[in-house]
């Protein structure tokens, strides 16, 4: 399938889901579709790095936190539309995961991955003494109740979640389809033989912290409008650099689909046990989740029914 | 030597205290087939890592094409035009057989100047590549699903399909068999006759004769000998250093 014709279905697919959830017509629907959506898209920008070059970033909340206060930061300056904060969030993140890959070209396996953590210590300490988006105190945003065209402002997010979906899938799928999603395996598989096949392992590397952090920051961007008062600690919650690691392991993280299936399905799963038991319970589902998938399904759900297909063939 | 395509002067590689070469002078002339031998853990694989960048050496110095290549990284040499295949073959694990051979051709090939490949063209590349080794069958299947023999023809299929200038097979032919061992040979003098330099590193003495033009022995890490094949085995310092032991 062509990329263009995959974007098409990808956006009717988004159209019909959200003419559904309106038609279901109840606000929390909306609240907890966006944080399904969020971590579809967290997932699949972790994925980019994780899955492909396999270089584990623990690091996600900090790409996607400082997406969400580079939105406080200009929210003090002029107020800008969502979508420009996006992009504006993805260029700090962005930048951050271009800086990050440089610093850490030379680290691999566990080394790389205790890097990711530290810089994300690094920039939760930075923001939480930074008074100007608020400190340790937290920022409030005031989110407009209604939006032209749509309504309800909640609705509105929903539609741009949506859309960085899209987005995030159409970039994860045209990586796998072309010389970079091929480059990214060599990395993933051995870096000394993609070397000597031509393929410049450090550039493609910064690439990959570059796409993948300019994701996560996009995902951060509209989130202080969602959560209405940003605190470090919810922009930098032990959620997000958990879920975006264990979303793409539980549901594969050979291909764009399997980021998708892991985020949809733990990320309702944790919807449906903060209303029917507590959200303390949710990272230890997660946990569990995790700890059993990689023992008994390396290869996550994706791999599991590939494994299915090709028995039954 | 005017004209050389590879040029090693004065090349040295320590490994902590212990010094795998010391002071390595070869040249190697455009289109010469030269056979490079030596004991287990002379150096042979580490001056092929230094060739190609894989590792670098402390000093000394590596002219190809006539332009010095120190401090070039891996993939910039490959792209000149130096290709290798692993003694222990790499193959990309993930990769489908036939894929492993489209890194190459995507990342070496269609990045030089000119023309790139097109997706037909890439693949009719990787067939017609499996097929010179005879793992044309395997062509969707994983690295894991083949024996060692077929990695090892992978691996040098791998190097093959950068299209290189230079050419070096390190220990391809271990555990392969007599007429194995023969298919690649000539398949190398194939290769060799459309115009790529071989440097071929290899135990299998039979294969070394029928496959060099000139010799070149390393015993403990220093060049020993260099010289026309029949001369160099029968040099007495080769038959104790080496062929006596
Ligand atoms: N990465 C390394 N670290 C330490 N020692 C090494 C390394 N690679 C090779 N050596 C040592 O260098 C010597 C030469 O090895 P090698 O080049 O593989 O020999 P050959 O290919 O001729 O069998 C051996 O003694 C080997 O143990
Ligand atoms: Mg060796």
């Amino acid at each position: 399938m062509r990329t263009r014709v995959f974007l098409l279905l990808l956006i009717a697919v988004a159209i019909v889901v959200f003419f559904a959830t309106r038609w279901v017509n109840n606000d929390y629907v909306f609240f907890a579709g966006y944080t399904v959506l969020q971590f579809v898209v967290l997932s699949t920008a972790w994925n980019i790095l994780g899955g492909y070059t396999g270089y584990v970033n623990f690091g996600s909340a900090a790409f996607f936190a400082l997406g969400a206060y580079a939105t406080v930061f200009l929210h003090k300056l002029y107020p800008l539309p969502i979508p420009l904060l996006i992009v504006v969030g993805g260029a700090v993140s962005g930048i951050v995961g271009l800086g990050m890959g440089y610093l850490t070209l030379r680290l691999r396996g566990a080394f790389f991955a205790i890097a990711t953590l530290a810089l994300a210590v690094v920039l939760q300490t930075l923001i939480v003494n930074w008074d100007y988006v608020g400190g340790s105190r937290g920022a409030y945003i005031i989110r407009p109740n209604e939006i032209a065209l749509i309504g309800p402002y909640i609705q509105y997010l929903f539609l741009v979640m949506l859309a960085l979906v899209v987005i995030a899938l159409t970039v994860a799928r045209g990586i796998e389809r072309s010389r970079l999603g091929y480059g990214f395996a060599t990395i993933r598989d051995d870096e000394l033989a993609a070397e000597a096949s031509g393929v410049p392992t450090l550039r493609l590397k910064l690439i990959a912290t570059t796409l993948s952090g300019a994701l996560m920051g996009m995902a951060g961007a509209p989130f202080p409008y969602y959560i209405g008062y940003l605190q470090p600690s919810s922009a930098f919650g032990l959620e997000y650099a958990v879920n975006s690691i264990a979303m793409p392991m539980i549901g594969g993280t050979t291909s764009w689909v399997g980021p998708l299936i892991g985020a949809i399905l733990l990320g309702s799963l944790q919807q449906i046990a903060t209303v029917t038991i507590s959200s303390a319970v949710n990272l230890l589902i997660v946990g569990l989740l995790l700890v059993a998938f990689v023992i008994i399904a390396p290869n996550g759900i994706v791999g599991l029914v590939q494994g299915w297909i090709r028995r039954t063939k | 030597m005017a004209g050389a395509l590879l040029e090693v002067t004065g090349l040295s590689k320590r490994f902590g205290g212990f010094v795998a070469l010391d002071g390595i002078d070869l040249s190697v002339a455009a289109g010469e087939r030269v056979g490079l031998i030596g004991p287990n853990g002379s150096g042979k694989s580490t001056l092929v890592n230094c060739i190609c960048g894989t590792l670098v050496n402390e000093t000394g110095s590596v002219r190809f094409d006539g332009e010095t290549v120190d401090g070039l990284l891996t993939h910039e040499r490959t792209r000149r035009g130096m290709a290798r295949s692993f003694q222990l073959p790499r193959p990309f694990t993930t990769l489908t057989v036939a894929d492993n051979l489209r890194v190459p051709l995507l990342y070496t090939v269609n990045a030089r100047p000119g023309r790139a490949l097109s997706p037909t063209e890439l693949d009719a590349r990787c067939a017609e590549l499996l097929q010179l080794v005879a793992l044309a069958d395997k062509r969707t299947h994983l690295p894991r699903d083949l024996t060692q023999v077929e990695m090892r023809k992978l691996e040098l299929a791998r190097a093959m399909a950068a299209e290189p200038k230079l050419l070096i097979a390190d220990e391809s032919m271990a555990g392969l068999s007599q007429s194995e061992v023969d298919d690649i040979v000539s398949l190398l003098i194939r290769l060799n006759e459309r115009g790529i330099t071989i440097i071929l590193i290899e135990h299998i003495m039979r294969a070394v004769m029928k496959f060099s033009q000139r010799l070149i022995v390393l015993v403990s890490g220093k060049k020993i000998a260099d010289g026309l094949p029949d001369a160099v085995i029968r040099d007495p310092e080769v038959e104790r250093a080496y062929l006596g032991q």
